[in-house]
Protein backbone atom coordinates (compact mmCIF):
# COMPACT_ATOMS: atom_id res chain seq x y z
CA UNK A 1 0.00 0.00 0.00
CA UNK A 2 2.74 2.73 1.11
CA UNK A 3 4.29 1.64 -2.61
CA UNK A 4 1.34 2.63 -4.19
CA UNK A 5 0.91 5.63 -2.37
CA UNK A 6 4.40 6.93 -3.50
CA UNK A 7 4.28 6.05 -6.76
CA UNK A 8 0.84 7.75 -7.03
CA UNK A 9 3.06 10.48 -5.57
CA UNK A 10 5.49 9.90 -8.02
CA UNK A 11 2.91 10.47 -10.80
CA UNK A 12 1.86 13.75 -9.37
CA UNK A 13 4.93 15.27 -9.50
CA UNK A 14 5.94 13.92 -13.12
CA UNK A 15 2.17 15.44 -14.35
CA UNK A 16 3.18 18.65 -12.20
CA UNK A 17 5.54 19.14 -14.10
CA UNK A 18 4.56 18.53 -18.03
CA UNK A 19 1.41 20.80 -16.86
CA UNK A 20 3.48 23.48 -16.11
CA UNK A 21 5.60 23.24 -19.01
CA UNK A 22 2.92 23.00 -21.09
CA UNK A 23 1.19 26.23 -19.47
CA UNK A 24 4.81 27.80 -20.81
CA UNK A 25 3.52 27.81 -24.20
CA UNK A 26 -0.36 28.54 -23.98
CA UNK A 27 0.04 29.06 -27.85
CA UNK A 28 0.09 25.87 -28.27
CA UNK A 29 -3.43 25.05 -27.23
CA UNK A 30 -4.69 26.58 -30.29
CA UNK A 31 -1.49 25.20 -33.23
CA UNK A 32 -2.97 21.70 -30.96
CA UNK A 33 -6.37 22.67 -32.09
CA UNK A 34 -5.74 23.38 -35.93
CA UNK A 35 -3.54 20.04 -36.05
CA UNK A 36 -6.20 17.80 -34.35
CA UNK A 37 -9.24 19.33 -36.56
CA UNK A 38 -6.35 18.26 -39.25
CA UNK A 39 -5.91 14.77 -38.18
CA UNK A 40 -9.82 14.71 -38.03
CA UNK A 41 -9.83 15.68 -41.63
CA UNK A 42 -7.80 13.22 -43.13
CA UNK A 43 -9.26 10.31 -41.12
CA UNK A 44 -13.04 11.76 -42.78
CA UNK A 45 -11.45 12.11 -46.45
CA UNK A 46 -11.17 8.60 -47.12
CA UNK A 47 -14.23 8.02 -45.19
CA UNK A 48 -16.32 10.71 -47.48
CA UNK A 49 -15.03 8.95 -50.69
CA UNK A 50 -15.37 5.18 -49.43
CA UNK A 51 -18.94 5.87 -48.15
CA UNK A 52 -19.74 8.15 -51.88
CA UNK A 53 -18.92 4.47 -53.56
CA UNK A 54 -21.04 2.58 -51.31
CA UNK A 55 -23.52 3.18 -48.62
CA UNK A 56 -22.65 0.10 -46.14
CA UNK A 57 -19.83 -1.69 -46.09
CA UNK A 58 -19.37 -5.15 -44.67
CA UNK A 59 -22.43 -4.04 -42.11
CA UNK A 60 -21.14 -1.02 -41.69
CA UNK A 61 -22.69 2.42 -42.60
CA UNK A 62 -21.34 5.58 -42.59
CA UNK A 63 -22.89 7.11 -38.93
CA UNK A 64 -21.61 3.93 -37.68
CA UNK A 65 -17.89 3.59 -38.93
CA UNK A 66 -17.89 7.67 -37.72
CA UNK A 67 -18.13 6.07 -34.26
CA UNK A 68 -14.83 4.02 -35.30
CA UNK A 69 -13.31 7.00 -36.45
CA UNK A 70 -14.25 8.66 -33.37
CA UNK A 71 -12.37 5.67 -31.27
CA UNK A 72 -9.32 6.37 -33.27
CA UNK A 73 -9.66 9.95 -32.77
CA UNK A 74 -10.06 9.59 -28.91
CA UNK A 75 -7.23 7.16 -28.80
CA UNK A 76 -5.16 9.49 -30.65
CA UNK A 77 -5.59 12.21 -28.36
CA UNK A 78 -4.42 9.52 -25.50
CA UNK A 79 -1.41 8.42 -27.48
CA UNK A 80 0.20 11.48 -28.24
CA UNK A 81 -0.71 13.07 -25.50
CA UNK A 82 0.46 10.77 -22.49
CA UNK A 83 2.78 8.24 -24.36
CA UNK A 84 4.50 8.58 -27.72
CA UNK A 85 6.39 11.84 -25.75
CA UNK A 86 7.90 9.20 -23.18
CA UNK A 87 8.60 7.24 -26.26
CA UNK A 88 10.51 9.45 -27.85
CA UNK A 89 12.42 10.74 -24.83
CA UNK A 90 12.84 6.71 -24.03
CA UNK A 91 14.40 5.98 -27.47
CA UNK A 92 16.58 9.51 -27.09
CA UNK A 93 17.88 7.95 -23.23
CA UNK A 94 18.87 5.14 -24.95
CA UNK A 95 20.92 6.88 -27.95
CA UNK A 96 22.94 8.87 -25.56
CA UNK A 97 23.43 6.23 -22.78
CA UNK A 98 21.38 8.59 -20.57
CA UNK A 99 19.54 5.61 -19.65
CA UNK A 100 21.65 4.36 -16.67
CA UNK A 101 20.58 7.81 -14.83
CA UNK A 102 16.95 6.38 -14.78
CA UNK A 103 17.74 3.02 -13.73
CA UNK A 104 20.03 4.56 -10.91
CA UNK A 105 16.74 5.77 -9.05
CA UNK A 106 15.26 3.90 -6.78
CA UNK A 107 11.89 3.53 -8.30
CA UNK A 108 10.60 1.21 -11.15
CA UNK A 109 12.12 2.11 -14.73
CA UNK A 110 9.25 1.49 -16.66
CA UNK A 111 7.45 3.77 -14.79
CA UNK A 112 9.83 6.38 -14.60
CA UNK A 113 10.57 6.78 -18.06
CA UNK A 114 6.66 6.29 -19.15
CA UNK A 115 5.62 8.89 -17.36
CA UNK A 116 8.53 11.28 -17.86
CA UNK A 117 6.54 13.95 -20.51
CA UNK A 118 3.30 14.31 -21.25
CA UNK A 119 1.14 16.89 -23.62
CA UNK A 120 -1.55 18.15 -21.97
CA UNK A 121 -2.70 20.38 -25.31
CA UNK A 122 -3.10 16.48 -26.95
CA UNK A 123 -6.07 16.28 -25.23
CA UNK A 124 -8.16 18.82 -27.63
CA UNK A 125 -8.17 15.28 -29.98
CA UNK A 126 -10.02 13.67 -27.41
CA UNK A 127 -13.17 16.11 -27.61
CA UNK A 128 -13.03 15.97 -31.03
CA UNK A 129 -13.31 12.43 -30.67
CA UNK A 130 -16.33 13.01 -28.42
CA UNK A 131 -17.42 15.49 -30.78
CA UNK A 132 -17.74 12.53 -33.33
CA UNK A 133 -19.53 10.48 -31.11
CA UNK A 134 -22.27 13.17 -30.82
CA UNK A 135 -22.30 13.85 -34.17
CA UNK A 136 -22.91 10.61 -35.24
CA UNK A 137 -25.71 9.51 -32.78
CA UNK A 138 -27.69 12.60 -33.85
CA UNK A 139 -27.49 11.54 -37.50
CA UNK A 140 -28.66 8.23 -36.46
CA UNK A 141 -31.50 9.67 -34.47
CA UNK A 142 -30.87 7.32 -31.20
CA UNK A 143 -28.51 6.80 -28.15
CA UNK A 144 -26.54 4.46 -26.78
CA UNK A 145 -28.01 2.42 -23.80
CA UNK A 146 -26.23 2.88 -20.49
CA UNK A 147 -24.65 -0.76 -20.44
CA UNK A 148 -23.68 0.06 -23.94
CA UNK A 149 -21.83 3.36 -22.52
CA UNK A 150 -20.67 1.11 -19.50
CA UNK A 151 -19.19 -1.46 -21.87
CA UNK A 152 -17.57 1.33 -23.75
CA UNK A 153 -15.77 2.42 -21.02
CA UNK A 154 -14.29 -0.47 -19.80
CA UNK A 155 -12.87 -0.93 -23.38
CA UNK A 156 -11.02 2.28 -23.14
CA UNK A 157 -9.55 1.52 -20.04
CA UNK A 158 -8.66 -1.88 -21.84
CA UNK A 159 -7.49 -0.17 -25.49
CA UNK A 160 -5.79 2.34 -23.31
CA UNK A 161 -3.56 -0.95 -21.68
CA UNK A 162 -3.38 -2.21 -24.91
CA UNK A 163 -1.65 0.77 -26.42
CA UNK A 164 0.85 1.08 -23.61
CA UNK A 165 1.60 -2.30 -23.98
CA UNK A 166 2.54 -2.12 -27.33
CA UNK A 167 4.39 1.17 -26.82
CA UNK A 168 6.76 -1.33 -24.56
CA UNK A 169 6.97 -3.44 -26.79
CA UNK A 170 8.32 -1.02 -29.52
CA UNK A 171 10.62 0.98 -26.89
CA UNK A 172 11.98 -2.93 -26.05
CA UNK A 173 12.72 -3.11 -29.68
CA UNK A 174 14.96 0.10 -28.94
CA UNK A 175 17.47 -1.91 -26.64
CA UNK A 176 18.35 -4.23 -30.03
CA UNK A 177 17.80 -1.66 -33.10
CA UNK A 178 20.83 0.78 -32.70
CA UNK A 179 19.52 3.55 -34.91
CA UNK A 180 15.67 4.14 -33.35
CA UNK A 181 13.78 7.57 -34.89
CA UNK A 182 11.85 5.79 -36.65
CA UNK A 183 10.10 4.14 -33.83
CA UNK A 184 7.41 6.08 -33.15
CA UNK A 185 6.53 6.77 -36.62
CA UNK A 186 6.52 3.25 -36.76
CA UNK A 187 3.79 2.90 -33.91
CA UNK A 188 1.77 5.46 -35.24
CA UNK A 189 1.28 4.12 -38.77
CA UNK A 190 0.17 0.67 -37.49
CA UNK A 191 -2.03 2.11 -35.19
CA UNK A 192 -3.86 3.90 -38.58
CA UNK A 193 -5.49 0.82 -39.69
CA UNK A 194 -7.24 1.19 -36.40
CA UNK A 195 -9.30 3.96 -38.10
CA UNK A 196 -11.19 1.17 -39.98
CA UNK A 197 -14.01 -0.97 -38.50
CA UNK A 198 -11.68 -4.35 -38.60
CA UNK A 199 -14.41 -6.38 -40.17
CA UNK A 200 -13.14 -4.61 -44.09
CA UNK A 201 -10.10 -6.94 -43.16
CA UNK A 202 -10.22 -10.80 -44.07
CA UNK A 203 -8.35 -14.05 -43.40
CA UNK A 204 -4.53 -13.82 -41.99
CA UNK A 205 -5.04 -9.70 -41.68
CA UNK A 206 -8.17 -9.82 -39.53
CA UNK A 207 -6.24 -12.79 -37.50
CA UNK A 208 -3.42 -10.57 -36.90
CA UNK A 209 -5.35 -7.05 -36.35
CA UNK A 210 -7.23 -9.08 -33.66
CA UNK A 211 -5.19 -11.34 -31.51
CA UNK A 212 -1.21 -10.01 -32.48
CA UNK A 213 -1.78 -6.22 -32.86
CA UNK A 214 -5.43 -5.90 -31.07
CA UNK A 215 -6.32 -3.11 -33.46
CA UNK A 216 -9.86 -4.71 -33.59
CA UNK A 217 -9.88 -4.43 -29.54
CA UNK A 218 -9.11 -0.48 -29.89
CA UNK A 219 -11.17 1.02 -31.98
CA UNK A 220 -14.16 -1.54 -33.22
CA UNK A 221 -15.48 -3.10 -29.83
CA UNK A 222 -16.12 -0.14 -28.17
CA UNK A 223 -18.00 1.47 -31.18
CA UNK A 224 -19.55 -1.91 -31.08
CA UNK A 225 -20.83 -1.34 -27.67
CA UNK A 226 -21.75 1.82 -28.01
CA UNK A 227 -24.01 0.56 -30.98
CA UNK A 228 -25.38 -2.55 -28.05
CA UNK A 229 -23.70 -4.99 -30.48
CA UNK A 230 -21.23 -6.25 -28.44
CA UNK A 231 -21.61 -9.77 -26.96
CA UNK A 232 -20.78 -10.32 -23.70
CA UNK A 233 -18.38 -12.62 -24.19
CA UNK A 234 -15.89 -10.37 -26.77
CA UNK A 235 -16.11 -7.86 -23.59
CA UNK A 236 -14.93 -10.36 -21.43
CA UNK A 237 -12.32 -11.75 -23.56
CA UNK A 238 -11.00 -8.41 -24.49
CA UNK A 239 -10.18 -7.64 -20.82
CA UNK A 240 -8.72 -11.06 -20.62
CA UNK A 241 -6.88 -10.22 -22.95
CA UNK A 242 -5.64 -7.04 -23.13
CA UNK A 243 -4.48 -8.42 -19.32
CA UNK A 244 -2.66 -11.16 -20.49
CA UNK A 245 -1.59 -8.57 -23.15
CA UNK A 246 -0.52 -6.54 -20.73
CA UNK A 247 1.90 -8.59 -18.74
CA UNK A 248 3.91 -10.05 -22.25
CA UNK A 249 4.77 -6.31 -22.94
CA UNK A 250 6.38 -6.45 -18.75
CA UNK A 251 8.06 -9.55 -19.21
CA UNK A 252 9.70 -8.23 -22.51
CA UNK A 253 10.80 -5.18 -21.06
CA UNK A 254 12.32 -7.07 -17.80
CA UNK A 255 14.34 -9.24 -20.71
CA UNK A 256 15.25 -6.10 -22.55
CA UNK A 257 16.63 -3.69 -19.76
CA UNK A 258 18.84 -6.88 -18.93
CA UNK A 259 20.23 -6.83 -22.77
CA UNK A 260 20.39 -3.15 -22.11
CA UNK A 261 24.77 -2.31 -21.57
CA UNK A 262 25.26 1.68 -21.52
CA UNK A 263 26.54 3.51 -24.12
CA UNK A 264 29.73 3.93 -22.99
CA UNK A 265 30.26 0.65 -21.25
CA UNK B 1 31.83 23.42 -53.60
CA UNK B 2 32.06 24.11 -57.55
CA UNK B 3 30.66 21.50 -59.18
CA UNK B 4 33.34 19.62 -60.78
CA UNK B 5 34.95 19.01 -57.02
CA UNK B 6 31.28 17.86 -56.54
CA UNK B 7 30.87 15.80 -59.14
CA UNK B 8 34.48 13.84 -58.47
CA UNK B 9 33.01 13.54 -54.64
CA UNK B 10 30.01 12.01 -55.62
CA UNK B 11 30.73 8.54 -56.26
CA UNK B 12 32.25 8.25 -52.96
CA UNK B 13 29.71 9.60 -51.45
CA UNK B 14 27.56 7.61 -53.02
CA UNK B 15 29.27 4.36 -51.61
CA UNK B 16 29.53 5.87 -48.11
CA UNK B 17 26.10 6.05 -48.01
CA UNK B 18 25.23 2.52 -48.99
CA UNK B 19 27.47 1.12 -46.49
CA UNK B 20 25.53 2.97 -44.31
CA UNK B 21 22.00 2.03 -45.64
CA UNK B 22 23.47 -1.66 -45.12
CA UNK B 23 24.98 -1.25 -41.45
CA UNK B 24 21.34 0.42 -40.15
CA UNK B 25 19.64 -2.36 -42.50
CA UNK B 26 17.49 -3.20 -39.60
CA UNK B 27 15.89 0.49 -39.23
CA UNK B 28 15.30 0.37 -43.06
CA UNK B 29 12.90 -2.68 -42.45
CA UNK B 30 11.52 -0.34 -40.03
CA UNK B 31 10.79 2.08 -42.11
CA UNK B 32 9.17 0.07 -44.98
CA UNK B 33 6.86 -1.62 -42.03
CA UNK B 34 6.13 1.95 -41.16
CA UNK B 35 4.73 2.67 -45.13
CA UNK B 36 2.28 -0.18 -45.26
CA UNK B 37 -0.75 1.87 -45.33
CA UNK B 38 -1.54 1.08 -49.00
CA UNK B 39 -1.56 -2.60 -48.12
CA UNK B 40 -4.34 -1.38 -45.20
CA UNK B 41 -6.17 0.83 -47.94
CA UNK B 42 -5.92 -2.41 -50.28
CA UNK B 43 -8.10 -4.19 -48.03
CA UNK B 44 -10.46 -1.74 -46.97
CA UNK B 45 -10.48 -1.03 -50.80
CA UNK B 46 -11.26 -4.71 -51.45
CA UNK B 47 -13.89 -4.83 -49.05
CA UNK B 48 -15.66 -2.11 -50.86
CA UNK B 49 -15.09 -3.53 -54.31
CA UNK B 50 -16.47 -6.65 -53.20
CA UNK B 51 -19.68 -4.82 -53.42
CA UNK B 52 -19.27 -4.84 -57.31
CA UNK B 53 -16.22 -2.24 -59.39
CA UNK B 54 -15.76 1.29 -58.30
CA UNK B 55 -15.53 3.53 -61.67
CA UNK B 56 -12.48 1.80 -63.52
CA UNK B 57 -11.44 -0.09 -60.27
CA UNK B 58 -12.54 -3.72 -59.78
CA UNK B 59 -10.48 -6.18 -57.21
CA UNK B 60 -7.33 -6.58 -59.94
CA UNK B 61 -7.40 -2.66 -60.12
CA UNK B 62 -6.93 -2.00 -56.69
CA UNK B 63 -4.22 -4.76 -56.00
CA UNK B 64 -2.44 -3.49 -59.10
CA UNK B 65 -2.69 0.37 -57.81
CA UNK B 66 -2.35 0.09 -54.24
CA UNK B 67 0.96 -2.32 -54.51
CA UNK B 68 2.60 0.17 -56.96
CA UNK B 69 1.84 2.91 -54.49
CA UNK B 70 3.98 0.90 -52.20
CA UNK B 71 6.50 0.48 -54.41
CA UNK B 72 6.77 4.20 -55.24
CA UNK B 73 6.43 5.41 -51.63
CA UNK B 74 9.45 3.21 -51.48
CA UNK B 75 11.48 4.73 -54.33
CA UNK B 76 10.85 8.32 -53.18
CA UNK B 77 10.67 8.51 -49.62
CA UNK B 78 12.95 11.03 -47.99
CA UNK B 79 13.41 12.35 -44.42
CA UNK B 80 15.50 15.20 -45.72
CA UNK B 81 13.03 17.91 -43.88
CA UNK B 82 13.47 15.28 -40.97
CA UNK B 83 17.31 15.64 -41.05
CA UNK B 84 17.61 19.52 -41.96
CA UNK B 85 15.37 20.55 -38.56
CA UNK B 86 17.61 18.08 -36.70
CA UNK B 87 20.38 19.41 -37.80
CA UNK B 88 19.55 23.05 -37.32
CA UNK B 89 18.09 22.30 -33.72
CA UNK B 90 21.61 20.22 -32.61
CA UNK B 91 24.01 22.92 -34.30
CA UNK B 92 25.88 19.88 -36.37
CA UNK B 93 24.35 21.54 -39.61
CA UNK B 94 27.79 23.82 -38.71
CA UNK B 95 30.14 20.61 -39.16
CA UNK B 96 28.42 20.04 -42.99
CA UNK B 97 28.67 23.72 -43.71
CA UNK B 98 32.55 23.01 -42.80
CA UNK B 99 32.52 20.74 -45.72
CA UNK B 100 33.74 21.51 -49.05
CA UNK B 101 30.36 20.33 -50.48
CA UNK B 102 26.65 21.24 -50.62
CA UNK B 103 25.46 19.95 -47.13
CA UNK B 104 22.16 19.39 -49.89
CA UNK B 105 24.28 17.24 -52.04
CA UNK B 106 25.34 15.27 -48.89
CA UNK B 107 21.54 14.24 -47.89
CA UNK B 108 20.48 13.95 -51.47
CA UNK B 109 23.13 11.18 -51.72
CA UNK B 110 22.13 9.70 -48.35
CA UNK B 111 18.25 9.52 -49.26
CA UNK B 112 19.55 8.21 -53.32
CA UNK B 113 22.25 5.63 -51.68
CA UNK B 114 19.14 3.77 -49.88
CA UNK B 115 17.78 2.99 -52.91
CA UNK B 116 19.34 -0.09 -54.22
CA UNK B 117 18.11 -1.73 -50.89
CA UNK B 118 14.94 -0.63 -50.97
CA UNK B 119 14.83 -1.60 -55.00
CA UNK B 120 15.13 -5.13 -53.38
CA UNK B 121 11.85 -4.95 -51.83
CA UNK B 122 10.03 -3.58 -54.61
CA UNK B 123 10.72 -6.15 -57.16
CA UNK B 124 9.42 -8.89 -55.60
CA UNK B 125 6.08 -6.62 -54.61
CA UNK B 126 6.13 -5.80 -58.34
CA UNK B 127 5.96 -9.91 -58.78
CA UNK B 128 3.42 -10.46 -56.70
CA UNK B 129 1.57 -6.98 -58.34
CA UNK B 130 2.21 -9.06 -61.65
CA UNK B 131 0.83 -12.29 -60.43
CA UNK B 132 -2.41 -11.29 -58.36
CA UNK B 133 -3.39 -8.46 -60.44
CA UNK B 134 -2.32 -9.55 -64.30
CA UNK B 135 0.95 -8.07 -66.04
CA UNK B 136 -0.98 -5.06 -67.45
CA UNK B 137 -2.52 -3.83 -64.44
CA UNK B 138 0.65 -4.09 -62.90
CA UNK B 139 3.82 -2.75 -64.71
CA UNK B 140 3.93 -0.95 -68.22
CA UNK B 141 3.97 -3.52 -71.11
CA UNK B 142 5.80 -1.77 -73.61
CA UNK B 143 9.33 -0.14 -73.21
CA UNK B 144 7.86 3.41 -73.32
CA UNK B 145 5.59 2.93 -70.83
CA UNK B 146 8.59 2.01 -68.84
CA UNK B 147 10.38 5.15 -69.85
CA UNK B 148 7.58 7.41 -68.79
CA UNK B 149 7.28 5.75 -65.60
CA UNK B 150 10.84 6.23 -65.25
CA UNK B 151 10.64 10.06 -65.94
CA UNK B 152 7.65 10.29 -63.70
CA UNK B 153 9.17 8.81 -60.47
CA UNK B 154 12.35 10.48 -60.96
CA UNK B 155 9.79 13.86 -61.16
CA UNK B 156 7.84 12.72 -57.90
CA UNK B 157 11.78 12.31 -56.34
CA UNK B 158 12.40 15.75 -56.97
CA UNK B 159 9.68 17.26 -55.83
CA UNK B 160 9.68 15.19 -52.59
CA UNK B 161 13.36 16.07 -51.87
CA UNK B 162 12.40 19.85 -52.56
CA UNK B 163 9.37 19.93 -50.73
CA UNK B 164 11.71 17.87 -47.75
CA UNK B 165 14.47 20.71 -48.31
CA UNK B 166 12.14 23.28 -47.70
CA UNK B 167 10.27 22.10 -44.78
CA UNK B 168 13.41 21.38 -43.64
CA UNK B 169 14.94 25.11 -44.32
CA UNK B 170 11.64 26.83 -42.69
CA UNK B 171 13.15 25.09 -39.09
CA UNK B 172 15.84 28.20 -39.69
CA UNK B 173 12.94 30.83 -40.11
CA UNK B 174 10.64 29.31 -37.14
CA UNK B 175 11.56 27.91 -33.74
CA UNK B 176 9.81 24.51 -34.85
CA UNK B 177 8.95 23.19 -38.51
CA UNK B 178 7.36 20.15 -36.47
CA UNK B 179 4.15 21.40 -36.79
CA UNK B 180 4.19 22.14 -40.56
CA UNK B 181 5.69 18.76 -41.49
CA UNK B 182 2.60 17.57 -39.70
CA UNK B 183 0.33 19.13 -41.68
CA UNK B 184 2.35 18.91 -45.33
CA UNK B 185 1.86 14.94 -44.25
CA UNK B 186 -1.44 15.12 -43.67
CA UNK B 187 -1.78 16.68 -46.90
CA UNK B 188 0.15 14.35 -48.65
CA UNK B 189 -2.18 11.21 -47.44
CA UNK B 190 -5.47 12.64 -48.54
CA UNK B 191 -4.70 14.86 -51.81
CA UNK B 192 -1.98 12.45 -52.70
CA UNK B 193 -3.55 9.53 -54.24
CA UNK B 194 -1.70 7.68 -51.29
CA UNK B 195 -4.84 6.23 -49.62
CA UNK B 196 -7.24 6.46 -52.83
CA UNK B 197 -6.96 7.21 -56.52
CA UNK B 198 -7.26 11.04 -57.17
CA UNK B 199 -9.78 10.01 -59.61
CA UNK B 200 -12.31 9.48 -56.66
CA UNK B 201 -12.32 13.13 -55.71
CA UNK B 202 -15.30 14.68 -56.85
CA UNK B 203 -14.93 16.87 -60.28
CA UNK B 204 -14.45 20.44 -58.40
CA UNK B 205 -11.72 18.96 -55.78
CA UNK B 206 -10.80 17.49 -58.40
CA UNK B 207 -9.18 20.09 -60.07
CA UNK B 208 -8.01 21.37 -56.85
CA UNK B 209 -5.87 18.41 -56.89
CA UNK B 210 -4.34 18.65 -60.04
CA UNK B 211 -2.73 22.09 -59.33
CA UNK B 212 -1.23 20.47 -56.16
CA UNK B 213 2.11 19.05 -55.90
CA UNK B 214 1.08 16.48 -54.23
CA UNK B 215 -0.55 14.65 -56.79
CA UNK B 216 2.76 14.27 -59.08
CA UNK B 217 4.59 12.98 -55.90
CA UNK B 218 2.78 9.29 -55.49
CA UNK B 219 -0.39 9.32 -57.97
CA UNK B 220 0.83 10.05 -61.30
CA UNK B 221 4.05 7.22 -61.06
CA UNK B 222 1.41 4.98 -59.76
CA UNK B 223 -1.12 5.79 -62.83
CA UNK B 224 2.34 5.11 -65.23
CA UNK B 225 3.06 1.60 -63.50
CA UNK B 226 -0.39 0.59 -63.87
CA UNK B 227 -1.05 2.17 -66.91
CA UNK B 228 -3.65 3.93 -66.30
CA UNK B 229 -3.03 7.07 -69.07
CA UNK B 230 -2.80 7.14 -72.71
CA UNK B 231 0.10 9.24 -74.27
CA UNK B 232 -0.90 11.78 -74.74
CA UNK B 233 -2.55 12.30 -71.35
CA UNK B 234 0.62 10.87 -69.65
CA UNK B 235 2.77 14.11 -71.37
CA UNK B 236 0.39 16.48 -70.18
CA UNK B 237 0.57 15.44 -66.80
CA UNK B 238 4.52 14.54 -66.97
CA UNK B 239 4.78 18.49 -68.21
CA UNK B 240 3.32 19.55 -65.14
CA UNK B 241 4.85 17.59 -62.56
CA UNK B 242 8.10 18.75 -64.59
CA UNK B 243 6.95 22.36 -63.88
CA UNK B 244 6.50 21.70 -60.38
CA UNK B 245 9.95 19.97 -59.84
CA UNK B 246 11.33 23.27 -61.66
CA UNK B 247 9.53 25.83 -59.47
CA UNK B 248 10.02 23.93 -56.45
CA UNK B 249 13.42 23.72 -57.51
CA UNK B 250 14.20 27.52 -57.95
CA UNK B 251 12.15 28.07 -54.39
CA UNK B 252 13.33 25.79 -52.24
CA UNK B 253 16.85 26.25 -53.31
CA UNK B 254 16.81 30.24 -52.62
CA UNK B 255 15.01 29.73 -49.25
CA UNK B 256 17.87 27.42 -48.42
CA UNK B 257 20.71 29.98 -49.58
CA UNK B 258 18.55 32.77 -47.14
CA UNK B 259 18.32 30.45 -44.57
CA UNK B 260 21.60 29.68 -44.11
CA UNK B 261 22.63 33.24 -43.59
CA UNK B 262 20.20 33.17 -41.19
CA UNK B 263 21.94 30.04 -39.56
CA UNK B 264 25.24 31.63 -39.74
CA UNK B 265 24.17 34.88 -37.89
CA UNK B 266 22.71 32.13 -35.11
CA UNK B 267 26.35 30.71 -35.02
CA UNK B 268 28.33 33.95 -35.36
Amino acid sequence: MVNVKRYLRLLGVQLKASGLLALQYRADFLAEGLTSLAWTFTALAPLFVVFGARPSIEGWTFQESLLVVGWFTLLQGVLEGAISPSLTGMVEHIRKGTLDFVLLKPADAQFLVSTQRFLPWRAVNVLSGVGLFVYAFVSLGRWPSLPGIFASLVLLATSMLILYSMWILVVSAAFFVVKVDNLTYLFTSIFDAARWPSSVFRGSLSWVFTFIIPLALMTTFPALALLGRLPWTWLVGAVVGSVAFASVARWVWLMSIRHYTSASS
Amino acid sequence: MSLRTSLKALPTMLRIGFSEAVAYRAEMVIWVLATTMPLIMLALWSAVARGGAVGRFGQAEFTGYFLAAFCVRQMTSSWVAWLVSYEVKQGTLAMRLLRPISPLLAYATEVLAGIPLRVAIVLPVLGISVWAAGAERAVPTSLGGWGLFALGIVGAWLITFYLNVLLGTLSLFLESSQKLMEVYMVLFFVCSGYMFPVEFFPPGVRTVIEWLPFRYQMGLPVELLTGAHGAREAWALLGAQWAWVAGLGVVSMAVWRRGLARFAAFGG
